[in-house]
């Protein structure tokens, strides 16, 4: 078994939260964020607090580094480490207290390392602030850090600027950074969340080495079960600021008590493919060796190329899935611009009913492009938030000539059917959750009768029941109208579930290309391969709360 | 001249902030400020007790006296009056500055942003333009044209336009990536009605913000032009004209320049704390409290 099943009831309490209640004071009615949580930690222990977004995960780790925004006020409770109550501590004393004994890493590395300073002097500064070690002293421990984090060619990387360094790079520097001074207590909030899940499994199998070797307790801040199977000792639920079940990572697996923990767990994508699908004869999509090259241009100097997409090659049955799955930089979302012709493709062609859209302009694009519409990423972004949804929705129609009551009308029947109240039509975006966006988005897009759909990482910024339902609309979708989807991913779980067929992308090169089952069961590619071992939690069921049958994987062609 | 078009672009701030009560005494004052000052040149024709050009040699250099509140010129006329129709003139410049302006402004800036190829060469000539001093502008202008209110507005005008268009851009730059962007192109919609219709209005908060920064600083360089009689006709009264005419006598009577450059400095100076007003209202970063 891969569950951590060690024990540490008898290890000293690293930070203990007791009867936690933090809330908006400032607020009418005086809401409370947290509900009086309580949390122990023990050293070398991992415990990973798991809820969707809203559940108050982030602010109990901010509560515990003394850095709740002005607006939260810790109401009553306490907070100790190894013993020490520090909700009395001054604002000089938690500054004292903070990376020495309490570090922090981020979700997103970029953002939280200073762009204008060597990551070498950063690692640096950090022990000149809370040690008076010597500056060849400083510099051999922050060398010492790097090796211990795996970093490459230390001495390059310790004169490199950050935006020189790679998403999991940067990671590490940030765990090297927290763990320089040897803290009592890592919090790690989403560290993994932006990077690629080969890079994730390689981030996670750090902190738990370092865990080890130096004792550290860690909270584990994430919404990703996967990864919870993967790193925890002790599972904390939260819900609504409150924790509705904690116990050791195998104990909640298999048996749940909550039905909050169980909804939670059942709505984890399975990785076991959907079952095949007839294979429908009719062709809606068809793109032949497209090709996108960036850069080459330059007047002076020819300018380096990026061949962000190779030769792709797929054809697409009406009423089928296509996932093409890959990690950032595959090229996947280049070949989805492509066909939407948000980009012009470089060479190649993308057949669509027959015509090829690939080099048409812009005028005589246009009666195609009802035929093939998008769904994004960010639900936040995806509809202008000036506009009422009602606008947004026959935006599409209207180009087309339909006339306005009829497309009002037709609005309100697909708000029906996506699932949202009728009075939606009245109400702006940021009314809405992130879900409900997303169905929107949906609507809109179902609004113009297309052909195709292309979903670009279309649920990959929800939570996974939220998630869950999206996915089931999209396959509702498809069986009512017949629509073809491109299901563009990094997830595999996702496109286990809805894909009939998937492209693996790497480097903007098709490595694997073939029915979803054989695929994912059965891949031929090594890096196929890496991405379904990278998959964090993957020997386990999460749907039925036991373990997956044996996964069988092909020997290397 | 034609009766001064209602100030909008000066105006809309004035009435949000009066409505916000977050805003300090500061902004409402000014606001007060200017608006008196508004409706004061605005009526200058009813308001004035005298002919702003009449002159009455047994009357010169008086201070405040019956029926001359503020005393007279040099030819006897009156100040008040010469203040109040003076002020017409320098806002009408100063407005329509700001307006025009923005107005070119936008549309360059839209087509600078939004069209990757027309970007390299409107933002070089931008440059350009940016580089012509308005001053020497309005100099040439004028040797060229002949004093006029038209020659003034265009000297002021031009070389405000690329900061409009700078502004334009960047905010088209970043809204023309964003994806109800990009999804409203694959509903089919025309580049046109993208423009107007989503990339417009997130360029309207930052253009009024910059617009009342323009109408302060037009009304500023006109004063500067007709000062310096680069402006328009010296005999028309402007509040620059009258203290350029002033600086003669104004060891003997300060007032001659007193006035009108307390009606320039408070009208300036309520129009820039209104702006700022207007920016921290708009920009929910600057605001105290967050929502």
């Amino acid at each position: 078994m891969l569950f951590k099943t060690r024990n540490f009831d008898g290890a000293p309490v690293a930070l203990q939260a007791r009867n936690l209640t933090v809330s908006l004071p400032e607020t009418p009615g005086n809401p409370q964020v947290l509900k009086g949580i309580d949390v122990t930690i023990r050293q070398g222990e991992t415990v990973c607090l798991v809820g969707e977004s809203g559940s108050g995960k982030s602010v109990t780790s901010l509560a515990i580094m003394g850095l709740l925004p002005q607006a939260l006020k810790v109401a009553t409770g306490s907070i100790t480490l190894q013993g020490q109550d520090l909700l009395p501590l001054s604002q000089a004393q938690m500054r004292q207290l903070r990376a020495a004994r309490v570090a922090m890493i981020f979700q997103e590395p970029m953002t939280a390392l200073n762009p204008v300073l060597r990551v070498g002097d950063q690692i640096m500064e950090v022990m000149e602030l809370h040690t008076d070690l010597p500056v060849a002293e400083r510099r051999a421990r922050a060398r010492a850090i790097m090796e211990q984090v795996h970093l490459p060619d230390v001495d390059r990387i310790f004169r490199s600027y950050p935006h020189q360094l790679s998403g999991g790079q940067r990671q590490r520097i940030m765990i090297a950074m927290a763990l320089v001074l040897e803290p009592v207590l890592l919090i790690a909030d989403e560290p993994t969340t932006a990077l690629d899940v080969t890079t994730q499994k390689q981030i996670l199998s750090l902190i738990d080495e370092l865990q080890q070797k130096h004792g550290t307790a860690v909270l584990f801040i994430t919404h990703d079960m996967g990864v919870v199977a993967e790193i925890a000792d002790t599972v904390y639920v939260m819900k609504h600021g409150e924790i509705v079940e904690h116990g050791p990572i195998e104990t909640l697996l298999r048996q749940p008590r909550a039905e909050y923990t169980r909804k939670l767990l059942s709505a984890v994508p399975s990785l076991s493919p959907r079952a095949a699908r007839a294979v429908a004869d009719n062709t809606v999509l068809r793109v032949e060796s497209l090709n996108k090259i960036y850069g080459g241009g330059g007047i002076l100097k020819k300018l380096p190329q990026a061949h962000a997409a190779k030769d792709v090659t797929f054809t697409l049955p009406r009423g089928r899935t296509l996932g093409i799955v890959g990690e950032s930089g595959s090229g996947k979302s280049t070949v989805a611009r492509c066909i939407m012709r948000l980009i012009d493709p470089t060479s190649g062609r993308i057949m669509l009913d027959g015509t090829d859209i690939a080099d048409l302009s812009r005028r005589a694009l246009r009666p195609h492009r009802q035929k093939l519409q998008v769904v994004f990423q960010d639900p936040m972004r995806s509809l202008n938030p000036r506009w009422t949804i009602a606008e947004s929705l026959i935006e599409g129609p209207l180009n087309y000539g339909t006339p306005r009551r009829e497309a009002l009308a037709e609005a309100a029947r697909l708000m029906g059917v996506v699932g949202l109240p009728q009075d939606a039509l009245a109400r702006y975006p940021h009314q809405f959750s992130g879900g409900q966006r997303q169905r929107i988005a949906i609507a809109r897009a179902v609004m113009m009768r297309p052909d195709v759909l292309v979903a670009d990482e279309a649920v990959s910024a929800l939570d996974v029941s939220v998630q869950a339902q999206v996915l089931d609309l999209l396959d509702q979708l498809q069986r009512d109208l017949g629509i073809a989807i491109v299901f563009i991913t990094h997830d595999l779980r996702v496109a286990a579930q809805i894909c009939d067929e998937v492209i693996v992308m790497q480097r903007g090169a098709v490595v694997e290309h073939g029915p979803a089952d054989r695929v994912l069961s059965t891949p031929a590619h090594s890096y196929t391969r890496a991405l379904i071992d990278a998959a964090p939690g993957r020997f386990w069921d999460f749907h039925n709360f036991r373990e997956l049958p044996k996964v069988n994987h092909a020997e290397p062609a | 001249m034609s009766p001064v078009p209602p100030p909008t672009s000066a105006m809309q701030p004035v009435l949000r902030a009066l409505r916000l009560p977050q805003f300090g005494w500061g902004s409402k004052i000014a606001a007060l400020v200017l608006a008196v000052i508004v409706v004061l040149t605005l009526l200058a024709q009813w308001i004035a007790p005298h002919d702003p050009l009449a002159m009455n040699p047994l009357a010169r250099l008086k201070g405040p006296i019956e029926g001359h509140p503020l005393g007279t010129d040099n030819f006897g006329r009156d100040i008040f009056s010469r203040v109040l129709i003076g002020g017409q003139l320098s806002l009408i410049i100063g407005i329509a500055t700001a307006v025009v302006s923005v107005l070119i402004g936008l549309v360059i800036g839209m087509v600078a942003g939004f069209f990757r190829t027309a970007d390299a060469i409107i933002m070089r000539m931008m440059d350009a333009l940016m580089a012509i001093p308005s001053i020497l502008l309005a100099i040439a202008l004028v040797a060229l044209n002949g004093p006029s209110v038209g020659s003034v507005i265009a000297a002021i005008t031009i070389p405000e336009i690329p900061r409009v268009v700078r502004l334009v851009r960047a905010v088209v730059l970043a809204a023309r990536e964003e994806p109800y962007v990009e999804a409203a192109i694959a509903l089919g919609t025309s580049m046109p009605k993208i423009l107007v219709r989503h990339l417009v209005p997130n360029t309207l908060a930052p253009l009024i913000v910059q617009g009342t920064y323009i109408l302060a600083s037009a009304i500023l360089t006109e004063a500067i032009l007709s000062f310096l009689g680069a402006g328009v006709s010296t005999e028309t009264p402007t509040w620059g004209n009258i203290m350029a005419e002033g600086r003669m006598f104004f060891r003997i009577k300060p007032e001659l320049i007193l006035y009108p450059g307390l009606a320039l400095s408070l009208c300036i100076l309520s129009i820039n704390l209104l702006g700022d007003a207007a920016r921290d209202m708009l920009d929910p970063r600057l605001k105290k409290r967050a929502g």
